[in-house]
């Protein structure tokens, strides 16, 4: 209970929540339109722009190089995301290429960028594992505003995300805002990597938005359940990580996404076997 | 969920439902249609036919929206096609699209049917007209099983119960009978009529006409992205009487299909 008393344990544990709960949202339409891994995509280029937030903190002379950074990140993100957008709607290219582009882009210029603000590579190693132990007050104040916008928009315009995710064809005959649509999809999963670096990284953000998703889709058959038992899924998961990390040394970015793929192997398991049984007690009783 | 004929004037007006006038498609730098025109007036379902590759599918993606024309007019009910007008549209494409990456009950597929231009959220009692609609197309007990685990037909049964859940004066189908059991041909076959006879024009993509033969008031045929035939549906005329008719069958690998009065397919 004593540890609970501690400022930057609650800080850490709120930042925690709201990156679970708010993180398998953008996860269930990206997985719905089969761009499970445009998070990877968007959250490279996020890097590049911490880095180019670094390099206009040091540019401008401010005290702390890395003010900016955050900034940096949300605008290259949301920059990023437009633009894998916009190609995948005009069939510039296929969407894994754009992506593989962002992937080698994001990381090259993140690393030039770096060494031109001055800094060095382990600078960079915070925003690609996550460096929520160093959370403060400000920041979150910035992930639950942010969270709130992801929420208020990811739930409240559900049904019509799931129109355009599901079936963009159909959804263009009914007249909805399908280029719109699509872009709110593309610019919540920016602002939600920016949201969840602190606690993961960008190298295991994707992984906080599809994981939850993937292991909820074992047990459901709706898409409003399936969400809904992803958020769940997602809070309790970054719960666990980060209070295991509190009590034992381990990176809780990198725990976290173990401890997922762990309850998958696991849920994926259990749903076989029991799948199994009952096909035998069925064959058994015909 | 049927309408009485009070209820739309328009529908009786001389206006056609649809009016397509040399439109011209490209996709990817080649022109797949190269001036077709065509119309439907309300209460008349009009076949388009043609073999694989003559730009059927084109020509209804073009109708609904989905792809933009570069050149010629498209009016819906007297008016260029826009968003607002869509409204009057139950458009049902081709069930390839039906299982995304995420489960989705039949329930959930059915709702989203009911969304328009300006309106971002289902409307109240949106449930029970997604149940009804589903009930209409004798699969209500389907209503909260996952789309991605049904068969063709079932599949196919919940894809025009979500066109039908919008109430259309004006429906457009891509191929609904590919691949479909022979009840759901049944239940849809009398679905489309119900639809015809409150007034509705049904714009259709088919192979063959199978059973919906009854319904089709006239077909125009498609060759290579152009008109090639517009009149009585090739039934009424015979087979041989058709421009470039042979008999390649591309779906005959299908079990489902029943055999049908007419079938045809022009050579690519």
């Amino acid at each position: 209970m004593s540890l609970l008393a501690d400022p930057l344990v609650q800080r850490i544990l709120i930042v925690s929540v709201l990156v679970g709960i708010t993180a398998p949202i953008v996860g269930t339409y990206l997985v719905q339109r089969r761009m499970a891994l445009l998070g990877d995509g968007i959250g490279h280029v996020a890097l590049a722009g911490v880095a180019a937030g670094w390099l206009a903190g040091s540019a401008a002379d401010l005290a702390k190089q890395d003010v900016l950074a955050v900034p940096g990140a949300i605008l290259f993100a949301v920059g990023g995301a437009v633009v894998i957008e916009r190609m995948r709607a005009r069939g510039t290219a296929a969407a894994d290429v754009v992506m593989a582009i962002l992937f080698y882009g994001g990381i090259a210029a993140g690393v030039l960028l770096i060494g031109a603000a001055g800094g060095t590579n382990a600078n960079l190693l915070g925003y690609l594992f996550g460096s929520i132990s160093t959370v403060s007050w400000s920041d979150v104040w910035v992930t639950a505003a942010l969270a709130a916008v992801i929420v208020v928009i990811g739930l409240g315009l559900r049904q019509a995300l799931f129109a355009v995710t599901h079936d963009q064809e159909f959804a263009h005959s009914t007249g909805l805002p399908v280029q719109a649509l699509n872009m709110v999809v593309a610019v919540l999963a920016a602002v939600t990597i920016t949201v969840s670096m602190r606690v993961v990284g960008v190298l295991l953000v994707s992984a906080l938005m599809i994981l939850p998703v993937a292991i909820a889709q074992l047990v459901t058959r709706s898409f409003t359940r399936t969400m809904t038992l992803a958020m769940a899924i997602g809070a309790v998961l970054t719960l666990t990580g980060v209070s295991i990390t509190l009590n034992f040394n381990l990176q809780p970015g990198a725990l976290i996404v173990v401890i997922a793929v762990g309850v998958y192997v696991a849920v994926a398991g259990t749903m076989s076997v029991l799948h199994k049984r009952t096909r035998t007690r069925s064959e058994v009783a015909a | 969920m049927t309408k009485t004929h009070h209820d739309h004037p328009t529908a009786w007006a001389p206006t056609p439902a649809v009016s397509v006038r040399d439109v011209q498609v490209s996709l990817t730098g080649t022109e797949i249609l190269h001036g077709v025109s065509m119309e439907a007036l309300a209460g008349e379902a009009v076949a388009i036919m043609g073999g694989n590759g003559s730009g059927k599918s084109t020509l209804v993606r073009a109708l609904v929206g989905a792809i933009p024309t570069s050149a010629g007019d498209i009016e819906i009910f007297g008016k260029r096609r826009s968003r607002k007008g869509a409204a009057r549209v139950g458009y049902v494409p081709q069930r390839v699209s039906v299982a995304a990456g995420v489960s989705a009950t039949a329930r959930e597929v059915v709702i989203s049917g009911l969304l328009r231009a300006r309106q971002l959220r289902p409307p109240r009692g949106a449930r029970a007209l997604a149940e009804q609609a589903l009930e209409s197309l004798g699969i209500p007990e389907l209503a909260g099983r996952d789309v991605g685990r049904m068969s063709g037909g079932q599949q196919q049964r919940v894809l025009i119960a979500r066109a039908l859940v919008r109430d259309p004066d004006l429906l457009i189908l891509d191929e609904p009978m590919a691949g479909v059991d022979v009840p759901s041909q049944d239940a849809l076959a009398s679905a489309l009529a119900g639809r015809k006879r409150a007034g509705a024009a049904v714009v259709i993509v088919l192979h063959e006409l199978g059973a919906l033969a009854p319904l089709i008031d006239h077909a125009v045929v498609l060759e290579q992205g152009c008109v090639t035939y517009v009149g009585e549906p090739p039934r009424a005329l015979g087979v041989h009487a058709l421009p470039g008719h042979d008999h390649d069958h591309p779906h005959s690998d299908q079990p489902d299909t029943p055999a049908s009065t007419f079938s045809w397919a022009v050579k690519s």
